[in-house]
């Protein structure tokens, strides 16, 4: 009996430990960056990353977790950073608020990095948000709440565009079509959440009318209830806010249950992956996005275009896969650490810090950053491109 | 509310609770041969789901779901030898706990075969947008065949237990495994057998729900835990009452998200158990009679 008993119990203890411990696809730390032992002349930077490769948030973290592995060996190839090689360590939170925190300490605490990318969400980013500041740690967070750089803390950045300005582009594209009323749905989790406050507070400064407001389980697998409250508002919009695959089930569940009024989606819909799934049903769906996704239609003269397409072109050459706005989040986080570092001259977390905030015109895919000590974000609202889905691809927006 | 709105709140919790009763059948098979709840049966639908979506790459739909099926079956087989089999004289409650540590292992598999992304199948009859119209409302096609097969399975699986003797000896290996050895019935087989058919009836249950759902590699474990509630409330072991139950709670959550907020419709599921569980733990549609015997 006792012997059965060890192996039960073993076969569970391995079970869960390979769920633990990130056996989740756990990315290697790419060779090329440890340095030979022989000549050091400088130390290398560790740089941590805590990504949601997996988990409901999946579709934001491993296209972040791919372009910080190809972005650092970029950098590591060219020589590394002010004379210092680069040594990536990415962890896998798995989208787990409560992981991305144990994960940040470990970081802190045993890995001493220097600075974090990431997380991939803003609820993983809020639970590590005062850590990092007390831990005295860079970091560059790859979500989009605004909570994130407001309240400032003075270690804390973010890189993708604020979810205000998306609402205020939301917003104003309604205005232009004449629609005043308009019925949310959001996912509860720390996107949904900061995106459903943002709508709810700027409605009145644009003359919007908020007839429903609804939140839904981000592992949603069917949204006609919710949708068919819309329905008996007679909204006359659907704005819908999440990052969750459930996005797609938006689109197909209006159409299933006819309620034929635009759908408006957030920031978090800019992955082709989204449209596939929505099928026919995603056609005509608008949303503010980044200008990654339309690059190539970009005119010549638009100072993105060129980071936009390099970035695009070495990311779907070397993932066979399209690239993402969410994976340009990461690149950008990457980019602001090694132009501070530069500009700072010094591998000293105060002084990296100070430089960031004094950043002005760097070029990233999300826009061009201007740091300031009260703008973490260093992004406007021009950052921001209404964007539309037409025959399953996406296209720049034009008003009809 | 409306007359139409009210029939579209019917629908909607249609389309949802015809999903749990095809999950929650897959329970019923394998709870009725060997007494076991087999926690990794939501892993067994997304598996299922992800072969086919696969498969649909280079052979047609129907094709692709019929190998997706035999796959699948087979691998439950498998599991059932390698991982439960050697711990066969366990007592029930280790074998459950088994499962469970089964349900994360395939899970993880999943994740290094295929990928974090979602995937879906086509729907099997139009487009994500084609809809059907009854009293002023609508419903995706895809809806009828979740229940079209969910019938087709009940039904299946009713004559299969009743009259074949297959059939009759998994079941007779419920009852009282050691009578039924002593009437010459091999019962570890009837165990494996049990396995294979529900992970069959779980693949198919996964293509069928994948065109609605989506199916992405960690969506298993939620669909279990709905699946799980329908079948205690039908009252374990009873494929039929678990339909209705899963048409129950379908129609229950929809009416819920129609009248309060929306956020309060997953603990609808939670209360519903808890509630089953105290007052009739044999479930709805099972006298408590029977219910009794069984226990003892």
């Amino acid at each position: 009996m006792g012997a059965r008993c060890v192996r039960i119990l073993g076969t569970l203890v391995i079970a869960l430990a390979l769920n633990g411990t990130g056996c989740k696809k756990a990315p290697e730390t790419p060779a090329p960056t440890k340095a030979p032992a022989t000549q050091t002349p400088a130390a290398p930077i560790k740089v941590g990353a805590i990504f949601a490769v997996t988990g409901p948030a999946a579709n934001l973290g491993a296209p972040e977790q791919k372009t910080a592995e190809m972005f650092v060996e970029q950098i590591n190839k060219e020589g590394g950073i002010a004379g210092h090689k680069v040594t990536l360590i990415v962890k896998d939170s798995g989208s787990v608020p409560g992981t991305a925190l144990s994960l940040a300490k470990q970081l802190i605490d045993e890995e001493k990095v220097l600075a974090i990318i990431g997380p991939s969400t803003s609820g993983e980013t809020m639970a590590i948000k005062d850590t990092c500041q007390e831990g005295k740690t860079i970091l560059l967070s790859c979500a989009a709440a605004e909570t994130i750089v407001n309240p400032l803390a003075s270690y804390v950045f973010k890189t993708p565009q604020k979810d205000s300005d998306a609402a205020r582009r939301i917003y104003e594209t309604l205005k232009d079509m004449g629609i005043t009323k308009v019925g949310v749905i959001s996912s509860s989790d720390g996107f949904g959440n900061a995106g459903a406050a943002q709508l709810a507070k700027l409605a009145p400064e644009y003359g919007m009318t908020i007839a429903i407001a609804e939140t839904y389980a981000a592992t949603e697998t069917d949204l006609t209830g919710v949708l068919t409250k819309l329905k008996g508002q007679d909204v006359k919009a659907v704005i819908d806010w999440t990052i969750t695959p459930a996005q797609s089930l938006v689109a197909k569940n209006m159409k299933q249950i006819g309620l034929d009024v635009p759908l408006f989606q957030s920031h978090g819909f800019g992955n082709i992956k989204y449209v596939e799934a929505g099928g026919e049903a995603a056609n005509g769906t608008i949303f503010p996005c980044g200008r990654l996704l339309v690059a190539e239609v970009l005119p010549g003269t638009h100072p993105q275009k060129q980071v936009l397409l390099k970035y695009k072109q070495d990311y779907e050459s070397r993932y066979k896969e399209d690239a993402s706005t969410f994976g340009g989040h990461a690149y950008d986080a990457i980019l602001i650490l090694r132009e501070a570092i530069k500009k700072a001259g010094s591998v000293e977390p105060e002084k990296v810090r100070a430089a960031i905030e004094t950043l002005q015109g760097v070029v990233g895919t999300g826009g061009v950053f201007n740091f300031t000590a009260t703008d973490h974000n260093g992004l406007n609202k021009d950052a921001f491109e209404m964007l539309t889905v037409e025959n399953g691809k996406f296209a720049v927006y034009t008003k009809k | 509310m409306n007359f139409p709105l009210i029939v579209q709140y019917g629908l909607s919790g249609i389309t949802v609770g015809s999903i749990y009763a095809i999950v929650a059948v897959g329970f019923n098979i394998i709870y009725s041969t060997t007494g076991i709840i087999n926690f990794a049966q939501g892993e067994f639908l997304i598996v299922g789901a992800m072969i086919a979506i696969s498969l649909y790459q280079i052979v047609p739909l129907w094709l692709a779901i019929v190998l997706a099926v035999i796959v699948t079956t087979i691998l439950g087989g498998l599991i059932e030898i390698v991982f439960l089999r050697p711990a066969r004289d366990a007592s029930v409650l280790r074998l459950i706990v088994i499962t469970i540590g089964l349900s994360i292992l395939i899970r993880e598999a999943m994740l290094h075969i295929w990928d974090e992304k979602v995937h879906f199948l086509p729907y099997f009859t139009g487009t994500s947008t084609s809809t059907i119209t009854i009293f002023g409302a609508h419903f995706s096609p895809q809806v009828l065949w979740v229940l079209g097969v969910s019938t087709v399975i009940v039904a299946g699986l009713t004559v299969f237990f009743r009259f074949t003797l297959l059939g009759r000896a998994m079941r007779a290996c419920a009852d009282d495994r050691m009578a039924a050895c002593l009437c010459g019935i091999n019962d570890r087989w009837m165990v494996t057998l049990s396995f294979m058919l529900s992970a069959g009836i779980g693949a198919l249950a996964g293509c069928v729900i994948s065109p609605v759902t989506q199916t992405q590699y960690d969506m298993g474990a939620p669909l279990a835990i709905k699946g799980f509630t329908v079948a205690i409330l039908g009252g374990l072991g009873n494929s039929m009452a678990a339909v209705i139950a899963g048409l129950l709670l379908g129609l229950l959550e929809a009416f819920v998200v129609s009248q309060f907020a929306s956020a309060y419709k997953e603990a609808v599921a939670i209360v519903v158990l808890l509630l089953v569980l105290v007052i009739r733990p044999t479930g709805l549609f099972v006298r408590r009679e029977i219910g009794a015997l069984r226990a003892a």
